[in-house]
């Protein structure tokens, strides 16, 4: 079966500074990617660049067998996208941004109501259909905007840090609905901060100063290091690549 | 695959409609803003001379004197409401602005008008608002000048009886267009197109700029959408918003201000649609420049001072210096109060418009697809 997700060197300059340098990575379909780095190491951008939404200075790829430089629109009518920065309208309700995103997904006639009472029954959403998303906590927020990006039930699912800054059991619900969906066969894609998180995919990237330094199954890449747990093995390749980082040298003193 | 879809645009359409059902402030901005505006400038912008209030200091008290106070009265332009005593008064009464004009009849007005030698009026005009003395001192000297040929025929046919007591020359003038020569009038023509722009430029430049600062764009650009499905979507419910304006404004200026147009009501509305066109790609452009809905407000601002300033709205463009004619000239407001102001006080179609209802589709045809290739660029 084809990979899911196939790069090859993806490189992403803006003006002189390389954000991306080299990517290179396949995943397979119906697998959990997680893409862990620190901030600003080029995680989103390599995303924006997959979802077709930014054009790669060098290198290629293909998502779902569709080349991200010339065929855009077929990535962009198969995978679901969520981001950190809850991005629905805030002063629709719950009910009228699933009918937007039924809209926009080109959905119509009798598929906008079998997908939305699929999507709502999976979420748990029927009490909140009429509510304004305004009045919605934070967690229910994620849910409901992870509601609009499956209703046209993607093959890839791309969440950029979608679980921070909320709490520890819509995070729990949260995840429970990922691996769910990846039983089904979907293929998802994410970034997160939190390493127990991490733990669970199948399989994960370490990305640092636009680079992916290392890229396998979590238990494959503990036991090559001979590390016990994600955040040492973190840790270690920090330092390892970047010794001058003003954070190791904080680390390296306090083990001194 | 790349086609427009109607299902995507449909859904835009839809949602831009909730955002403007919710979002009262808009909403409001819509409909009661044009009204206010109107009702503001139509009475605040008046640069007719009416009824200044007027000191008399009336030394000779005789019935010439009273006639010719009673004449003043009559042209309407001076109200001679105070009596004094004396030049103490007449500069008290001007210093405090009780009175805007002096009139100083002296003692022998009278005698000398009988008595067939030249009489004299002295009138002080406060010049501090060089329109309002400009009207009233040709006001009197007009006055002036109708009393003295009137005197005049009177004294000759008095002479020899001469029977030919016509005029030797007769100066008739007469006023087209505006025969009373109303400010208002001439302004809220003016003021459809000024209302209109004001408006509808500035809730087109929130509706994108919105999505950005909300991070709703960013969901958006990963969507399957087309630029020009969402620009549509996003401009229809505008254009239909300024439809309302449009005949909220009119219909204010017809009946309130009682200023019906002259000319075809239906070009007015054909060309006035032209014009929000342009003024839809020029917000829309705003909205794609700007990162916020405060730098979009700013822009919008910087937009207006010109339009106030520049296209002839208030000040004559003929009289200006060349260059501020040529900023004027990049103005589409300036193209549209020709327009505005032939159909509604002269009555002309459009071959005498031809030449300005072109330049304002060139400007539509330009700006709308610069905004749409701006657009599309910050969408992908």
């Amino acid at each position: 079966m084809a990979p899911a997700i196939d790069c090859q060197g993806l490189v992403k300059r803006f003006g002189s500074y390389t954000a991306v340098q080299g990517v290179t990575f396949q995943l397979p379909a119906g697998k959990i990617m997680g893409f862990v780095g620190p901030n600003g190491a080029g995680k989103t951008t390599i995303i924006r660049m997959l979802c077709g939404v930014l054009l790669p200075s060098e290198g290629r790829a293909t998502v779902l067998g569709f080349d991200v430089r010339s065929q855009a629109e077929e990535i962009k009518q198969r995978i679901g996208y969520m981001s950190q920065k809850f991005s629905l309208y805030e002063d629709l309700t719950v009910q009228e941004n699933l009918d937007f995103y039924a809209g926009v997904y080109g959905l119509h006639g009798e598929t906008v109501r079998i997908r939305q009472g699929q999507v709502i029954d999976r979420i748990g959403l029927h009490e909140r259909t009429g509510q304004p998303v305004a009045a919605l906590s934070g967690g229910w927020k994620q849910r409901v905007a992870l509601a609009c990006s499956l209703l046209h039930a993607p093959q890839l699912l791309v969440l950029d840090e979608p679980t921070a800054g909320v709490d520890p059991v819509s995070r729990r619900v949260f995840w429970d609905l990922i691996r769910r969906l990846a039983a089904e066969g979907v293929t998802v894609l994410v970034s997160t901060h939190y390493m127990d998180e991490a733990a669970t995919c199948d399989y994960l990237g370490f990305v640092f100063y636009g680079r992916l330094i290392a890229y396998g199954p979590p238990d494959e890449m503990k036991k090559r290091e001979g590390k016990n747990n994600l955040d040492d093995l973190f840790i270690d390749y920090v330092q390892r690549e970047a010794s001058d980082d003003p954070r190791n040298r904080a680390v390296a003193r306090g083990k001194n | 695959m790349p086609r427009f879809s109607l299902i995507r645009f449909r859904a835009v359409l839809k949602k831009e409609f909730i955002h403007i059902r919710r979002d009262r402030p808009s909403l409001i901005m819509a409909i009661a803003m044009p009204i206010a505006m109107l009702l503001l400038f139509g009475y605040a912008v008046n640069t007719d001379v009416e009824h200044l209030p007027t000191v008399v200091w009336d030394q000779a008290q005789s019935a010439d004197s009273r006639a010719i106070i009673a004449s003043l009265r009559n042209i309407q332009y001076l109200d001679p409401d105070y009596f004094v005593q004396g030049y103490q008064q007449i500069q008290s009464y001007l210093d405090s602005g009780r009175a805007r004009v002096a009139v100083v009849i002296p003692p022998d007005f009278g005698k000398r008008l009988a008595g067939g030698e030249q009489a004299s009026l002295q009138v002080l005009v406060d010049g501090s608002d060089p329109t309002v003395a400009r009207a009233a001192m040709s006001a009197v000297q007009l006055l002036g000048l109708h009393k003295s040929l009137e005197l005049q025929s009177w004294r000759l046919a008095g002479l020899s009886g001469a029977p030919n007591l016509a005029m030797p020359l007769a100066v008739e003038t007469r006023v087209w267009y505006n025969p009373d020569m109303k400010s208002t009038v001439f302004n809220i023509p003016a003021l459809i197109g000024l209302i209109l722009q004001n408006v509808i430029a500035m809730l087109t430049s929130f509706s994108m700029v919105r999505e950005k600062e909300r991070g709703t764009m960013e969901q958006l650009v990963v969507t399957p959408i087309r630029s020009l499905e969402l620009l549509l979507g996003k401009l229809l419910p505008f254009v239909l918003i300024g439809f309302v304006s449009l005949s909220l404004i009119l219909a204010v200026g017809i009946f309130w201000f009682d200023v019906p147009p002259k000319g075809s009501l239906l070009l007015l509305i054909l060309l006035a649609t032209v014009f929000l066109f342009t003024i839809l790609a020029i917000g829309l452009l705003i909205s794609t420049v700007a990162r916020t809905q405060l730098q979009a407000m700013q822009m919008t601002f910087v937009l207006i001072l010109p339009s106030i300033l520049l296209s002839g709205f208030i000040f004559p463009r003929e009289t200006m210096p060349r260059l501020l004619q040529v900023v004027g000239g990049l103005v589409p407001l300036t193209y549209f109060l020709e327009i505005v102001r032939g159909i509604f006080l002269k009555g002309v179609g459009l071959e005498f418009l031809w030449q300005d209802t072109l330049a304002l589709c060139a400007f539509a045809v330009v700006l709308l697809g610069l905004a749409a290739k701006k657009f599309k660029k910050n969408l992908d």
